[in-house]
Formats: structure tokens, sequence, C-alpha cells
């Protein structure tokens, strides 16, 4: 192993930030930027990660990186990445990491948008399942029947009744070169899923499973367990998608999970 | 304070807040038990975990204390103390 | 040598634009801005000017990109009216407050509801807060040199804010007008490629957009109040500059119309402007003693020279094709705030006029010339404005008939 690693020097995503303890999200990031490495421009919409990243004078990004608005990340993105181009920048690639409340809601129209110019953009979605920035209001990426401080379950109602917006399938729609599904308890994959959505030009879309233990009230440590669980019981899919054709599936080994 | 046109800040200065300071408990790492098999660096979502003279060593001034590092240690050889103040 | 062409209107911006070299442009279509961004198309189709042109799905996203490609270095552009100008108001007070120095075009159109895509300067106006540089032109040559103005005044190491060039929309967009285009040398030498002060830089890497505490906020808004201050003197000195290239000069921040010995001014910006001129004309030949005022800055709002132009006079009439409902109009409030206290300024009347499109043409000068007349010799200041044209008989009251 390596004799000496100090994180600081050489983490594009350094210690200091604001998030929460056991944050998935930000778990997440550090191996999004190690995939990707130093030449990128990161562009963000307001939410979680760019709450807990830019208190102003203390940036743990070790990237070029904007935050503009809460819907238009993908269209902040697309500005960069023809900047880029206008200026000879081949080697400096854009990835957009935004959470589910800009991907799904305020920024869908931005984000298909995005995809149907097929702009040179990686967007990742780091989806914990509602607008956890706020509190935990329901978004279209909170699954069924959870409930959340604008949809609880109460004495006449049952929390979240509408499915899940599919987010990668409505990517996949518009017929961008990749799109996968990974989760932050699999970071291997997600970094191989990163490096291989490198290898493309044109819009590339991963989404990240990334439990906000704050809000959904599990311990900080189970993070990653509950990720797990989530992907083994089926409910958070990993698959890869190429040119519209499914090429990986992650095979789910334990069926028939119960929860505690 | 200084503030720049716009607001523009530069990268990596996060380093200058301690978020140690938001610990109720902290990792304490058996370097006997320690398999080195790089787990605990990967999972800490704070960049908490340095290698050091090929041992792995907990970075106090960040560690939030979230337990992450210890719930997958595959070794066992990572415990969460509670924090005397 | 320069060339003198018949143009459409958007056809002069679309030039102006192309001879800015951009990097990027960003369209979406929306009456009477269409044209301008059309004509963008076809140079860059043509081969003519080498843009990244994204064709967006809302002017959300035009703004949006052309604020990221800002950030990134490059050199910026867009245009809009009416209901996209006001889709992108969250976006450009973003730009504001982040200093990304593009250009775009506001073509005034009036704003739902009712919908209509006639010309006021409803839209514009409501974007009069969020710090961008505002300049208002009267014709469609005046608009061509603001727009090739904009870029080096947008990217001025002291400013660094975006700047809308507001054209009336179809009256200045879809009319011809003789144009004299200037040499692209010219161009090229008054307005050298974009060096921006700070860019997102993979070889420095800056964070934007971060969160500002209530320990500097006040700060920061203060910044862009000083730029914009700053801004006045360098507005006037990069016209000059421009008009020793081009031979074309309107003045600074105004320009002022027979206002010498005049007891009304009036006060007014855009195409209706050159209306007034002629009105003023065809009175001063009658031996009414009145001029004009024409703002072409009007943020930041040139109130040191507007005050030199009228404080000899007894009444202004403002003419404004605008409101903010429940109050007046936007320019003769900001007028009367800052000529109260001279102890010998002239009183100000608000004129509404030219809304949705109803034509401000001579008749209509003549009647407003007329009621702030009789405001003048009856010594009192209308306390409401003064609706022009208005058809009292047809204001609904009551439900459907």
């Amino acid at each position: 192993m390596t004799k000496n690693k100090k994180t600081h020097e050489e983490e594009l995503f350094v210690s200091g930030h604001r998030a929460c303890h056991g944050c998935g999200m930000a778990l997440s990031v550090r191996h999004i930027l190690k995939a990707t490495g130093p030449d990128v421009i990161v562009v963000t919409p307001t939410g979680c990660l760019e709450t807990f990243t830019s208190p102003y004078g203390y940036s743990p990004w070790q990237v070029p990186w904007i935050h503009h608005l809460f819907e238009n990340g993908p269209s902040i993105a697309t500005g960069v990445a023809a900047a880029l181009r206008a200026q000879k920048r081949e080697s400096t690639r854009v990835v957009g990491i935004g959470g589910d409340g800009s991907t799904f809601d305020i920024g869908f129209g931005a984000l298909s948008g995005m995809l149907e110019r097929g702009d040179d953009v990686l967007y990742i979605c780091v989806d914990n399942g509602a607008y956890m920035n706020t509190g935990g209001q329901r978004s279209g990426a909170t699954p069924l029947y959870a409930a959340t401080t604008t949809q609880p379950a109460g004495k006449a109602s049952f929390g979240k009744m509408e499915k899940k917006k599919n987010i990668p399938v409505i990517v996949a729609a518009h017929g961008v070169p990749y799109v996968a599904t990974a989760s932050v308890a699999y970071v291997k994959d997600l970094q191989k899923k990163v490096k291989k959505a490198m290898e493309f030009r044109g819009p590339r879309y991963i989404h990240v499973d990334t439990p906000c233990p704050s809000v959904w009230g599990f311990p900080s440590d189970q993070t990653l367990e509950v990720g797990r669980l989530g992907v083994q019981s089926g409910l958070i899919p990993l698959f890869e998608m190429e040119e519209g054709k499914v090429t990986h599936v992650r095979k789910i080994k334990k069926k028939g999970l119960i929860a505690d | 304070m200084e503030i720049s046109i716009g607001a523009v800040v530069k990268g990596g200065t996060s380093l200058a807040y301690k978020t140690g300071s938001w610990r109720d408990q902290r990792p304490v790492l058996d370097v006997e038990k320690c398999k080195e098999c790089g787990t605990c660096e990967s999972v800490c979502p704070d960049s908490s975990v340095h290698v050091v003279d090929e041992i792995y060593v907990i970075d106090y001034d960040y560690c939030k204390g979230c337990g992450l590092c210890a719930y997958e240690c595959p070794a066992d050889a990572i415990l969460m103390v509670r924090e005397e103040k | 040598m320069s060339v003198v062409k018949v143009l459409e209107g958007s056809e002069a911006v679309a030039l102006a634009v192309k001879a800015c070299r951009p990097h990027v442009i960003s369209a979406y279509p929306i009456s009477p801005q269409t044209h301008i961004v059309e004509g963008l198309a076809r140079f860059v189709a043509d081969g003519e000017l080498d843009a990244e042109y994204v064709r967006v799905d809302s002017e959300f996203s035009a703004a949006s990109v052309i604020s990221g490609a800002s950030a990134a270095g490059s050199r910026a552009y867009t245009a809009s009216s009416s209901q996209g100008l006001l889709l992108m108001s969250e976006v450009l007070y973003a730009s504001c407050g982040m200093r990304l120095p593009f250009v775009m075009t506001g073509v005034n159109r009036t704003v739902s509801a009712p919908i209509s895509i006639q010309v006021d300067h409803q839209d514009t106006m409501s974007l009069r807060d969020c710090g961008m540089i505002q300049l208002f032109v009267e014709s469609s040559q005046e608009a061509y040199d603001t727009h090739i103005a904009a870029f080096k005044i947008a990217e001025d190491p002291r400013i660094i804010l975006p700047v809308m060039v507001c054209m009336d929309g179809w009256v200045l967009t879809h009319s011809y007008e003789r144009v004299t285009l200037s040499e692209q040398e010219d161009v090229d030498r008054f307005l050298p490629s974009f060096r921006p002060v700070d860019f997102l830089d993979v070889k420095n890497p800056k964070t934007w957009g971060s969160i500002g505490e209530e320990d500097m906020v006040m700060e920061l808004r203060y910044s862009v109040q000083q730029a914009l201050q700053y801004a006045k003197g360098r507005i006037k000195e990069i016209f000059k500059e421009w008009a020793e290239i081009s031979g074309r000069d309107y003045g600074g921040l105004i320009e002022s119309y027979r206002t010498g010995d005049a007891t009304m001014i009036l006060v007014a910006m855009g195409s209706m402007a050159g209306t007034i001129k002629e009105a003023v004309d065809a009175l001063r030949a009658e031996g009414e003693k009145v001029g004009l005022v024409k703002i072409r800055s009007y943020r930041p709002f040139p109130y040191e020279e507007i005050w030199e132009a009228v404080k000899g006079a007894e009444i202004l009439a403002v003419v404004d094709a605008n409101l903010s409902l429940g109050s007046e109009g936007a320019v003769g409030m900001d007028l009367k705030a800052k000529l109260y206290g001279h102890p010998d300024a002239p009183r100000v009347v608000d004129v509404i006029a030219g809304l949705g499109g109803r034509d401000v043409n001579e008749s209509r000068i003549r009647e407003i010339v007329g009621r702030v007349k009789e405001a003048m010799n009856s010594g009192y200041s209308l306390r409401e404005p003064y609706w022009a044209g208005l058809n009292e008989a047809i204001v609904p009251t009551g439900g459907v008939k």
C-alpha cells in the first residue's frame, strides 16, 4: 500500500466542509472527483451539496466550481462547455453534480434541454430522496410511501402516494451516449461508472443513491448499510446503458429482505 | 475579512474550518488489528483518514465522528469512543 | 471604408454583435427579438461567425448559458423581450451579484396579462433593480453603435457587470433604416478580446456562488453600486472613444435637445425620443419653449447630467412607457427622487404614455405638452400621473357584459 497519503494534498474534495455526519452525498463527491481527476469544471445547483460546500471563504473544492441558481445547473454547465469549446480548452470537461430536488423538479426542463441538445456534460444526480437542505420536503425523487414534511403520514394520509419519477429512463429516452445508476454504498462501482462516462463525449448521466442520515433518521454510521439495503432489495437497481442499450445490470444476491 | 468582487473564493479554503469540533464520539484505530485494506480511508465523507509511513491515521482536526469507518472496517479495528469534553 | 445599408433594426443589431466576435450565443425565440437571433444563426450557418450557438429550452436557460459561458471566460450574448425577460430575472440578478459581464438586447415589449406583443418599457423596467447596466436607443443606428460599446462597458475591469441594450420592439427591430456599418478592424481595435479578471480555470481552481453571510451582503451590494457609479464616467468615455473611431456621437449618458432656454422639458427614452424631437421642432416653430432630455443610460441613473440639463426649466414632463402599478412611472419616480431637495428644481409631472403599443406620435406629444402647460400655469404638480391618450369610456369596471 501507499507509504504516505496526506489526504489534503491529493484530494480534490478536502476536509472542512459542512456536510452532516455520515453524509452519503459528500462521500460520493469525493469518489466522483477521484474518478474524473482535476481537469474538470464542476457545476452545482442549489441544494445540500452547494450549501455545505460554499459558506463564503470555506470551499472544499479543489477544482473550479460554480453554483448559480437552483433550476439551471444543466444550462450553466452547457454554457461552460460552450465556452471551453470556443476557447479550444479541449481537455477540460464539465461535470454537473446536483441533488434530486433540482434534477427531478425545478431543473428538469433545463436538464432535458441539455440532453436534447447533445451538450458535452456529465450530469450526476446525487439523490437523497427529498429537499433535504430545507428539512426534508417531498420531491419527485421521494420513494413511494415515504413520509416527508410536506407529505407526512397522518391520520388521514399515508405519505407519498406517487411513484418515484424514473429519471434514468427518461434521460435514456433522450438518446444520450451513457446512462448509469450507482450507489454510494458501492464506491468502486461508482468510480468505474464515472470513469466510463468520461470516455464519451456528449450528454451523460449518472444517478447516485446517497442516503441522508439526518432526515431519514438512521444513525450516521449506517449510510452505506442503508445504501446496500436499497440496492439488495431491488429498490435501487444498478445498471448501465450505452447508446440506449442496457449493457450491465448488478444482480441482486439476496432476495426477500424484510426491513426492520 | 476580505471579500472579493462577486464573492469568488479560492478552492480548498475549507481546511481553515476544523469540523473536528462537531464530534461527540471519536474513532480509535487499533493498529495491531488493522489489515491496511483502505476501507476506512475510502468511506470517510470528510477525507479524514490519512496514511503516514504506512500507518492509517485519523485526522481529528476534521473527523466528525460519524462512525462509518468503524462500521465498515472489515477487521473491526476501529472503535467509537465517547468524546470527553 | 464604412458601408451604408438599408437594414431592418434586428439585422443591424445582429451585425453589431457579429462584429464583436462573441464566443457563445444563446437563442430562444420571442417576438419581437427573434429576428436578431435568427440573423446571428444565419451568420453562423454560413461560417461568417465562429461562435458556439446554443438553441436553448427557455429564456431561463438562455440567460444561464451565457452566464456559465461568461464565468468560464467567454464573451457571450443573448436577446429577449417581455415574458422572456421576466423569466430571466432570477438569472440576471444572480449574474450581476456574481459579476458576469455579458451583453444582451432587451427588445422592449409589454408584459402579460393581457398578452400583447406590442411595445412599451414595462419589461426592462422590471429588471431595473438587479444591477445590470441599461442603455436605451432611439434608432437602429444607435442600436448598432450601442451594442458595440456595450461589450466594452460590460468587460471593463472596474465594471464587470452585464449590460442590457434596450430597444423598442417592432418600431426599431422591424423597421428599415439607413445604417452605417463600421469596418471590422475598427471594431477589433476598439474592442479587443475579452480578458476576464477571474474565470473558471483548472490551473487556479476557485469557487463561484458562495453563501453570503450577514456580515458581507451589504458590502457586496455596495461594491456593485460603486461599480455602477464608476460606470457613469466610463460609459461616457467609451462612447466618446467609439465616436472618435466611427464618427457617430450620441452625447453621453443623456442627450439634451433644445433644452437651453426651455421652460418645459420632456424627458423620455427609446424611439419616442425621435418623435419628440420632431414635435419639439414643430412646437418651437410655433413659439413654444420646449426641449427634450433623452436618457440613454437609464441604469446607472445619470441624475447629475439630467440636473444640469433641466435646472433652468419650470416644469418637466417625464414620458414613461411603463409604470409601477400602485405608484407611477419609473423614470418619473427616479427623477423626482433625485431632484427633490434642489431649491430651484423644476416641478415634475409624470406622464404615462404608449403602453401596449399605443402610438406616441406628434399629436399625442402636443396633447401632453398642453396638459403639462395647464399644470405649469396653475402652479401645482399633478399628484397622480397623467395618462396620455387614455380612453376613459372603455376602462373596465365590472364583469363580462
